[in-house]
Formats: C-alpha cells, structure tokens, sequence
C-alpha cells in the first residue's frame, strides 16, 4: 500500500516530469547525456540514487518492478530500493525478468532476454567515457559536440601496449548509432552485445553526475576496438556449479579457508528458473523435505 | 620537383595576415601586424618580455581572438570560421610546439600513445599500424623504440620536447607554431633540437612561426624575421639581413646586446 | 648575368646618436656568364659590403642590383630566398655552421636544399672534400673544431657544391697552402668554363692575375668624405 506520506514513487509529480523530459530528450538523441536536476534522494550519491529518480519517473501503478544489483534480486541494495518502491509506489514487485515490466539493475544485464515494452534502468556512477583521461568537463562536453573521439582510442592502445590485449573489462565505450560514445555503466564486458539491437528500452541515471541517457529499442551500440584487436566478450571458463549453463556470466564465491571455491551465475532468477527446470550443475543437490 | 620546389614554386602564401590587432583593455598586446607566410618559409618572431610576439602567436593559431585585422590560412578566412572546423584544422594541417612540453603532452599516455593521438583522432583504427608510425617518428626525433611505451613523466626536458615535436608532425601538418621551443633546455639539448627541426622543415616542406627570445635560435632556424617593440613590428625581412644590416634602433640594439661566445 | 647601377648604401647608428655613416654611392659593374670580376681597393673601402649587398645581406639604399632577373635592391624575401636556393652562392670569409652538423652533411646542404637525392649529394660533397684535401675521418665531425684553413675549405667545397649560375667569393684563398691554393683556383677555372659569373675578392695578387678577367676598384665608389 502506498505510504499516504509519500507522492506516488517519492518524487513530485513536477521533478517527475522533468526527469521525463530529459528521458524523451535522451531518447531522441541516443547516447547522448542529458543534463538533468538531480534531487536529493533518501539514499546517499553513490547508492543508486539517478537509477532511482528515473524508475520513479516512469513507473505507473500497473507495473511491475523487478530490482538487481549485480545480478542478484537479494543483496541488500536491490531489497532496500525494492521495499523503497513498494512502500512509496504500491506496485507489484517480482523477480522473474520476464515477467516485469521496469527492472532497474546496478552494473549487469539479465541474462534472460528482454521484449519490447520492458524498461531497463541503469545505475551509473560516472557517465562521461572519456573522463579518466580528460578532466575538464568544459573539454569532454566539447568533444562529444564535436565527435572527438581519437583519445577514446587512446585509452584502448594504452590497455594494448601495457598488457597485450585491450584490458577493460567493465564500463567498456560504445558508439551509438554511428555519432555518440557513451560509458553503458560498469557492467562486465561480457553483457555489451546485449546493448545493441535490445528490444526494450534502455535508460541510464546518474544521480550525483546530473546525467540522464538513453538507448531507444533496437539502437545499434557498437563496443570500440582495434582493427586488429577486435571486440571480445570474456567469462570465467566454467559452467555455472549450481544450474550447468554454459553461457551466462558467473560470480565466483569461496566457500572454505582452504582456496575452495564455486561459480555459480550472477543473474539469481536465470539461475533459480534453469533449477526449477530440472537443470542441474556440478554442485547442485536438491532441498532437503521440509525446508523453508 | 621536389618538395621544396614544389612549394617555392607557388604563388599564394599560405598564411596571409593583415593588421592584426589585439587589445587587453587600454594595453596593447599586438598592434596592426601584417605578413604573408609562404610553404616552406620558416618565420621567427623576435622581441623581449612584452613585445607581444607571444599575444600574437596565441591570436594565429586560434587560442585568442584578436580585436581587428583578417588571417587567411590556404585563401580561408580563418577568424569566420566555426569552431569544428578551426579545431579541426588545429588537429590536422596545424601543429602548435608549447614552451613547456608538459602543456603540449598527455603525461599520463605512453609516448606512442600520445604520438597515436592524433592518428586516432582522424580514424586510424589500426594498432599494429599506429604502433608502428608512432614508433616511426619516435625514430625520427631520435627517442629509442624502446621507449615507446614509457611515460613522458619518465623522459628528460629535451626528450619531452621532441616527443611533443613527433606528436605534433605526424598528421603531417602545413603549418607549425613554436613557442620558445629551445626555452629552459641544454644548450647541448637545443642545438639537438634546432638541427631536427631544421631537418624535418626541409624534409617535409613545413612552414613554421616560431616565437623566441633567443636571435642564435632565429639565425639558425628562420629564414625571415620580425622584430617587436611593445606590441608593434619594428622591423622584417630576411633573417640575416634583419640581423646583420638592422635598420632599426631597436633592433640595433638587441642585435648589439647579444654576448658572443 | 650580374649588373649593378648606381648602387649606394649607408649605414646609420641609432644608437651613437643617429650617426649616419656614407659608405657607398654610384656604384655600377657586370659580371657576364664565364667572367670572373675581380674587386679592389684597400681594406674597408667596401669590398665585402658591395659583395653582401649583391647576397642582399646588407640592404641597398638605392640604384638596381640585378642578379638574373631579379632586382635583389627590391625583392621580396622569399624572392630572395630562392634566387641564394639556386643561382646564387656565396663563399663568406668565415665559415658559420649550425653546431653538431657533420662536415659532409655542411658541404651537401646545399644540394639537399634544391632537391638532389641524398646519396647523390653524399657523393658530391666527398669528391669536394677529397680535392679540397680534408682526410676521410674528419667527415663524420663538426668544422667548428677544425683550424682556420680546415674551416675555409669545408667552406669553400659547400659553396662549390652546387653549380650556381652566379658566385661570390670573398678571400677563397686566404690562409690556404699552395696546394690548396692551387685546388681552389681550379674550381674556379672549373666554374668559369661551365658559364658562372664570379664576383670575387682577392688579397693574392697571384690569384687574382690567375683567374680574374677584369678587376674593379671600389675606392671608386667612396662617397667623398665630409671634412
């Protein structure tokens, strides 16, 4: 049930329309950072807070929201923002990614592929691509107005000549459709494909940065590289222990003093579906009767 | 033809300035400067402290804007230009030399990956390719190939220079501003450096405006000079006429000033 | 191929209270392709001057000074630039050289500048430099170390190397032995043959009979001088 003390998902309908307009903006300019004025949230910069402003923009009461943070709905900030929405926004909550229609995730893509009418929200800490080698805002702002993108390269021929091969493996640049290079939040390189030609929408908030972007369906983004070093998407090369899946991105857990550890995948529901289907990893032994 | 000849042989100046004139309040930096800049021309700006060569080499290459006067630059009007294609033009037909090469230098890029810079900035995508051209000029400014992946943080002042000098011509640009390039180095170190760039101006048919305080620097490097007083030329023609028949009081005395060796 | 008129020059001294020094007026001679035109006259009558003015290294203050097609007293510098690039050379009394550049590259500046390939170059200035009798392996140094006679060979051979059309040379035989006396004066017969107007200054008397087709004294040229 909605908090009465609360507007309907925190914000003011004003804010709410606001944070809308830089949304469309970024839509019709993929890739491309929309200034927008970030409010003070009930959770610290750092935390989730641009993610938050935008889910709070664009839920409606019928929907239903799922929330992850690296891949996983149970971690203690995936349930805090969860409990968040459901106490000032009343709506259902879920963790099946097919069955929600706003998912809002801290640094992964689900693995389970997403339709046309999903909403995919991102936490981002620092939106600007280039900012580690360019410190100047008034530099980097220029740069994306003018397509000056050569020191983006820079970077990656620096990744090349230091350790053989392009060495960025999360927060890796893309182009979008051909014009804007944008940082897709620090999700492993591994999910990068999965941003381009993505059926849903994709909308990216950075709280303490005041930036909004956005990947419109079926945008093309294209992960920057080398002629002769292309793009690669990378994975520990194990099974996932607890269901078998062979190509799903894996969390690697220590389970003993002794150097004993497990990978099992980051992405909890895709994880948890494969199991009720009967699918089994390495490690997997089923419930013991009568456990919670 | 050669490079060279081919350049002499042409009729329009490549840089073509006309009254030039910048102001900060009721001071005057520059004042009603004129000159036409042929391919393959190296033109030296001499002065001391205040003479406004340096306010004028900031308003030529684009860093200031200046009250009055017109650059053309190739028959373009430079100050009407927009400010993508004048930044544009200062990644690719232009090259600007800074005194201190920490301001012309990535220093947290390799060398190769500060000589690359510009190479990536016009869509090379290539590494082995970019690799080797940086590697190429590092060669040519005589810095070791071994050195390619170090920090310029980690090379000597004169080392820093020259990198600065390769990141600069490897776009092959027309037109170079320089200055002070020699400022704060060896002497040993700048008779290094003035050879390279008297070497890479006849080799690559650069046409260069170098600011400098030092006439042994300008004997050795320019073929034409201009002498400023106060934010005005006092004097211009060729560098050793300039130096050997001056004309003017001024540049008689500057000329007298100098210590032999 | 040379021809001056009327040529006057004075220096003035801004600094010595604006002292204006006459030191040239009326001035006039050519030097025809194949000719050798010796200047006399005492020493600072305005030998070497008359010769800088003809290099444009010394400003005209009036009268024409043709070299070719071009009016040195009034050409643009880059005119001037180009006509010292290809037609003509200059042999100054003291070598001046850019530090640290070995003798061979010095000697084949010159060629490099109008476009000769470089080991072609190479190749000429070696031959120079043997005729002018500098060993092998002084090639790879700078003449900055080298004694006055060394130096003023490695000047003369840069300014042989390339075969301009018209030449100055001020005291090429100065400090040098016969040998090399008689080597420098070869090229110069050399030069002659093949159609360059040389405008020179020797002290040697026996040079000067050698080589010179007419001589011109520039005592003739002093403007007369106020009480």
């Amino acid at each position: 049930m909605t908090d009465q003390a609360y507007n309907f998902a925190y914000l003011d309908e004003q804010t709410k329309r606001m944070i809308r307009r830089a949304i469309l903006k970024g839509i019709a300019v993929p890739g491309y950072q929309v200034p927008f004025a970030s409010r003070e949230m009930p959770m610290p910069y750092g935390w989730g807070t641009g993610g938050v402003q935008v889910t709070a923009a664009c839920l409606v009461p019928e929907d239903r929201l799922k929330v992850i943070d690296q891949g996983a709905d149970d971690t203690t900030n995936a349930v805090s923002i969860r409990r968040f929405f459901q106490r000032t926004a009343g709506v259902a909550v879920t963790e099946a990614t097919s069955e929600a229609t706003v998912i809002q995730t801290r640094h992964r893509i689900p693995e389970t592929p997403l339709t046309e009418g999903q909403i995919l929200v991102y936490q981002v800490p620092i939106p600007e691509p280039l900012r580690f080698l360019e410190p100047r805002e008034t530099e980097t702002r220029k740069m994306h107005e003018l397509e000056e993108y050569g020191l983006m390269h820079v970077k990656l021929y620096e990744d090349i000549a230091r350790h053989g091969q392009i060495a960025t493996s999360y927060a890796y640049p893309v182009k979008v459709e051909g014009r804007y290079v944008m940082d897709p939040s620090p999700i492993p390189k591994f999910d990068n494909p999965k941003l381009s030609g993505n059926p849903a929408i994709q909308l990216f908030g950075a709280g303490r940065e005041q930036r909004i972007y956005a990947l419109p369906p079926w945008t093309e983004a294209v992960s920057l590289d080398f002629d002769d070093h292309p793009f690669e998407t990378s994975k520990a090369p194990h099974d996932c222990d607890l269901c078998g899946a062979k190509d799903s991105y894996l969390d690697e857990v220590i389970t003993d003093d002794a150097g004993g550890r497990m990978f099992v995948c980051s992405d909890t529901d895709f994880c948890a579906g494969r199991r009720a289907r009967g699918m089994k990893g390495r490690l997997w032994a089923p419930e013991p009767e009568g456990a919670a | 033809m050669t490079v060279m000849e081919r350049l002499v042989a042409t009729d329009q100046p490549l840089l073509k300035v006309e009254a030039l004139t910048k102001r900060y309040g009721p001071r005057i930096g520059c004042l009603d400067v004129s000159f036409d800049l042929y391919p393959g021309e190296v033109l030296g700006i001499v002065g001391e402290s205040g003479s406004g060569k340096s306010t004028l080499l900031s308003c030529l290459a684009g860093h200031q804007r200046p009250d009055l006067g017109r650059i053309a630059y190739d028959g373009r009007d430079v100050l009407a230009m927009s400010e993508t294609e004048r930044r544009r033009l200062s990644r690719t037909d232009w090259a600007y030399v800074h005194q201190n090469p920490r301001d012309g230098l990535r220093m947290g890029v390799s060398a190769g990956g500060n000589v690359g810079e510009r190479l990536m900035a016009v869509g090379a995508r290539h590494y082995g390719q970019i690799r080797g051209k940086a590697v190429d000029w590092l060669g040519r400014v005589e810095i070791a190939a071994d050195r390619v992946d170090d920090r310029p943080s980690a090379f000597s002042g004169g080392m820093q220079q020259r990198l600065q000098i390769a990141r600069n011509l490897v776009t092959s640009p027309r037109l170079v501003f320089m200055d002070e390039p020699t400022g704060g180095l060896d002497v040993s170190v700048q008779a290094r450096l003035l050879d390279l760039l008297r070497g890479l101006v006849r080799d690559l048919g650069l046409s260069v405006i170098i600011v400098t305080h030092d006439l042994a620097v300008v004997r050795l490097l320019a073929h034409r000079l201009m002498v400023m007083k106060s934010g005005r030329v006092v004097e211009q023609g060729l560098t050793d006429q300039v130096l050997d028949d001056p004309q003017h009081a001024y540049t008689q005395l500057l000329v007298s000033s100098v210590l032999q060796v | 191929m040379i021809r001056i008129e009327n040529l006057s020059k004075s220096f003035t001294l801004h600094n010595q209270g604006g002292a204006v020094i006459p030191v040239m007026a009326g001035a006039g001679l050519t030097v025809g392709p194949g000719e050798c035109v010796g200047l006399t006259g005492q020493s600072g009558a305005g030998k070497s001057t008359l010769m800088r003015m003809v290099y444009g290294n010394y400003l005209t203050a009036g009268g024409r000074l043709m070299v070719g097609e071009i009016d040195v007293a009034t050409a643009e510098p880059r005119e001037i630039i180009a006509l010292r690039r290809h037609t003509l050379g200059y042999v100054s009394q003291f070598l001046r050289v850019v530090p640290r550049v070995p003798t061979l590259e010095v000697v084949a500046e010159p060629l490099l500048a109008v476009g000769t390939p470089a080991d072609h170059s190479r190749e000429r200035a070696a031959s120079l430099l043997r005729r002018l009798n500098i060993p092998e392996r002084l090639w790879a140094l700078s003449p900055t170390t080298f004694s006055g006679g060394e130096q003023q060979r490695v000047n003369i051979a840069r300014g042989f190397a390339h075969a301009y059309p018209a030449l100055l040379l001020d005291e090429p035989t100065a400090s040098l032995d016969a040998a090399n006396r008689e080597v420098v004066l070869t090229l110069i017969e050399e030069a002659k043959a093949r159609g360059a107007a040389i405008l020179g200054i020797f002290h040697d008397e026996g040079a000067r009979a050698r080589v010179c087709d007419r001589l011109v004294d520039v005592t003739g040229f002093t403007p007369r001088a106020a009480a």
